[in-house]
């Protein structure tokens, strides 16, 4: 073992009135993986930004190469070396894959002008060199999720750091587009890179990291080497309690057909969508990102008006033409982005939960506050949202928190088909662990679910039917004792 | 969170816990000029400048026609769009109204058949001539899909150009009584007044109020939840048209003419009225009440130069100074207030 290229030594940062990070040590060495594990809230995120030079630490030092360093910002940490790749993506969605890499400096020509060609040559080497197939000259912004993800990290690289922060880079992408992270990440480790790679997914853990610490509520509270942690070991500390089973499916009684569709289509986008779901029933959803889970979702939503079929609820034919039309047969959607068509981040929680129910809340135009509000509070406590005061503003609460203000906005409209798209995507354990159980009690409430998911273990564990898409087709529906990972990944990639 | 909370973080928590309505700040700096003016005005002048109940009446009544435009423009700006098009929409609407509020044996009448109208007819086609624009407006916004600003840019630019061309710049003069007693006295107060507390009413107790809102925080979230955002949009920009009428109403009844000129920079004086009362130009905050506070600011201002005796040019230089000084304190306190917000465990993310 090499020596430690980043040290952590007794980290503290307080924020007004509470204390994010409490003494935290780490020791990096060149050529590892360390995964940084614990729940929404824990200090993972201040840590990174502490490290990167975005924040700057009430206490504790951080050492590169043996040497203290105080950095002014994170350009100054990227040029000594150490690069953060964000949960978020921070790139420009209309300028180009290759102009986003290297955004800040790029390659000039004599006059001052940027050089495009030498731009271009960087990029595809690049590229080339973490095999990432893509063209150069592509605008951003006409890339999907996982691809731009794939530029965060080749930008990072760019820099050529000795030290990569991964904030949860694989939360939108797909298994094979993991796999394809995976190797990367390997590669990187044989350059003799170290990688600090934080994560809620128990599986990803054990497959790439060499040693794992675990975060709670600030405080450090374990760090050793992969092979000493078992699974379950790790969920406890980080929750710090025992959680019951991961995903807690409970079988409910299927009752008559909930919505039948034949033939749906969606010009260029989805062909011939045929499947039939009924109450009490959740179906799963896998495939490919770009597969057309979420289109699907769209279309039966009403946000993209279908081109062809029909779609029956409850035995009668009905046309969704928009949302509205949706939402009065009973249909409810969580979408997978939660920040650009979920959350209304000036809105206080209250007015967060209440926006999709208030027509039914509405008598000449005046809102019934106080029905509303006393409906709201009861979902809160139901779903245990960890919040002072319901006007607090929205984004004051942790990610898993927010997901569930907007579970919270769907149940208030009573749906009797739920499409939840991506419902645990960047929420941890705890929280996932309860969505998981809230799905189990709706469906035996009758309601119909459709779950589309990128994470196998999930759809697997929680439908009773999987459906799997390619390229706008149904590619092939498994029940639930025959799925397994493998039939699902086949028919996905087909 | 167990997080130890010393003296000064509870007394802060408690004041959070207090919920001071969200005017208050704003309504801090009102009343902090009006006593700058009032302490000068006993340095300067020797007298007082707030006791005088004709001054504070003359303070809202030389505003309350930017007041107007302010209201209207809230709602708009708070769906995160904007108008520039209010104070051409005074003129437009100014001119029509009183060509056909003329009174009989007006020489060179602009329709000499129809004089003496009783004031309803002028009221009403100076409201049709604001809505119209309004939907214009919407229509481009959504539909179109165009941006606000380009869109109300061509609106006031074309508008401006209809009034001029309606009498081909002549001023439309000898109004009837009852038309011109609309603008009368402290009437325009009133007005304004009126129309602020049925505007307040409508984004802070209804449906339409709480969508639009929603509209301007986020509109795709607002569409997946349900909400006719197009339609929200015309009808937000067609009552912005509507009190744009309105103005041109009490604009020409007060001066008993209506000129192609009139109105010509309202809408920046709008506009600015709304964001001195805290509404984002991003979208998703205002609220009317601070907006009617923003105008009082102007029109403390304005009327406290006056009365000190302050030259005009110098006016509009502290003018513009105490605006962007009263957005930016304003701003602060807002700041101050949510760094003592979140006591929860949370990561800044």
């Amino acid at each position: 073992m090499s020596h430690g290229v980043l040290e952590v030594d007794c980290l503290t940062k307080d924020f007004p009135g509470l204390r994010a990070l409490d003494h935290v040590s780490l020791r990096l060495r060149s050529g590892t993986v360390h995964a940084l594990m614990g729940e929404n809230g824990a200090g993972k995120s201040t840590l990174m930004r502490i490290i990167a030079g975005d924040l700057k630490p009430t206490s504790g030092q951080v050492r590169l190469r043996g040497r203290a360093c105080e950095f002014s910002g994170p350009r100054a940490a990227l040029l000594a070396g150490i690069a953060m790749i964000h949960q978020e993506l921070n790139l420009v969605p209309g300028m180009t894959v290759a102009e986003n890499i290297w955004i800040g400096r790029e390659p000039r020509t004599r006059l001052g002008l940027i050089n495009h060609r030498e731009l271009h040559r960087r990029t595809s080497s690049l590229l080339e060199q973490l095999a990432i197939e893509l063209d150069p000259g592509v605008r951003l912004g006409d890339l999907g999720i996982a691809q731009q993800q794939m530029i965060e990290i080749a930008r990072a690289v760019s820099w050529d750091s000795d030290v990569l922060l991964m904030d949860e880079p694989t939360s939108s992408l797909t298994d094979r587009e993991v796999c394809h992270l995976f190797a990367l990440i390997r590669q990187l480790k044989g350059r003799g890179k170290a990688i600090v790679y934080i994560t809620h997914k128990m599986s990803e853990v054990f497959e790439i990291a060499d040693e794992i610490s675990i975060l709670r509520d600030g405080r450090q509270v374990a760090t050793a080497a992969a092979d000493k942690f078992v699974p379950s070991q790790l969920v406890a500390l980080m929750v710090g309690r025992e959680l019951e089973q991961l995903f807690p499916k409970t079988a409910a009684p299927i009752g008559a057909t909930a919505l039948a569709v034949h033939g749906l289509s969606l010009a260029g986008v989805l062909s011939e969508i045929c499947f039939e779901l009924r109450r009490g029933e959740t179906l799963g959803v896998a495939g490919l990102v770009g597969a057309g889970r979420t289109n699907l979702a769209e279309t039966l939503f009403g946000l993209t008006p279908a081109t062809a079929g029909q779609i029956h609820i409850d035995g009668r034919e009905v046309v969704i033409d928009s949302p509205q039309r949706a939402i009065e047969h009973g249909i409810a959607f969580l979408t997978e982005d939660r920040k650009r068509t979920g959350l209304f981040p000036a809105l206080s929680v209250l007015e967060n939960i209440q926006i999709a129910s208030l027509p039914r809340f509405t008598h000449h135009g005046f809102v019934h506050e106080r029905a509303l509000s006393s409906d709201c509070r009861q979902l809160c406590e139901t779903l245990q949202i960890k919040v002072r005061d319901l006007d607090d503003v929205v984004m004051e609460l942790s990610g898993g928190n927010q997901q569930k203000v907007l579970i919270a906005r769907w149940l208030l409209t009573h749906p009797r088909i739920l499409i939840l798209d991506e419902p645990t995507r960047g929420v941890d354990v705890a929280a996932k662990a309860e969505i998981h159980r809230l799905m189990s009690q709706l469906a035996s409430r009758g309601v119909a679910v459709i779950l589309i998911s990128s994470e196998l273990p999930e759809v697997l564990a929680m439908s009773d039917r999987i459906m799997v898409m390619h390229q706008g087709r149904v590619s092939g529906v498994l029940e639930r004792a025959e799925a397994t990972q493998e039939k699902v990944l086949e028919l996905a990639a087909l | 969170m167990s997080s130890p909370m010393n003296g000064i973080g509870s007394i802060r928590a408690a004041v959070r816990r207090r919920r001071w309505p969200a005017e208050f700040s704003i309504a801090l700096i009102l009343i902090g000029i009006a006593v700058v003016f009032e302490l000068l005005g006993w340095v300067v002048r020797q007298q007082s400048f707030l006791a005088s109940p004709e001054r504070l009446i003359i303070i809202v009544l030389q505003v309350s026609i930017i007041g107007l435009l302010a209201v209207g423009v809230t709602p708009v700006i708070i769906t995160a769009g904007i108008d520039l098009s209010s104070g051409s929409v005074v003129a437009l609407s100014a001119m029509v109204a009183a060509s056909l509020a003329q009174a009989a044996g007006t020489t060179g009448a602009v329709f000499p058949a129809l004089t003496d109208l009783p004031a309803l007819v002028p009221i009403a086609a100076a409201l049709a001539v604001g809505a119209a624009v309004g939907v214009a407006n919407g229509a481009l916004v959504s539909y179109a899909r165009l941006p606000a600003f380009i869109a109300t840019l061509g609106t006031m630019v074309t508008v401006r150009g209809m009034a001029r061309l309606y009498t081909h710049g002549r001023p439309v003069s000898m109004l009837t009584d009852s038309y011109t007693a609309i603008g009368a006295g402290a009437r325009p107060v009133f007005v304004f007044f009126a129309v602020a507390a049925v505007f307040h009413i409508v984004l802070r107790y209804t449906r339409f109020g709480k969508y639009v809102y929603a509209i301007g925080g986020n509109m795709q979230a607002a569409r997946v939840s349900g909400i006719d955002v197009n339609r929200h949009l015309l009808a937000v920009y067609s009552c912005a048209g509507l009190l744009s009428g309105l103005a041109g109403v009490m604009t020409s009844a007060r001066a008993a003419t209506g000129q192609a000129g009139m109105g010509t920079g309202y809408e920046l004086d709008a506009i600015t009225a709304a964001v001195i009362g805290g509404t984002s130009l991003s979208g998703g905050v205002g609220m009317v009440t601070a907006t009617v506070i923003g105008t009082l600011i102007l029109g403390v201002i304005t009327s406290g130069f006056t009365f000190l005796g302050v030259d005009a040019y110098l006016q509009d230089i502290a003018k513009g100074l105490i605006i962007v000084a009263a957005v930016m304190a304003d701003q602060y306190r807002r700041r101050q207030r949510r760094a003592t917000g979140p006591l929860k465990a949370k990561e800044p993310a």
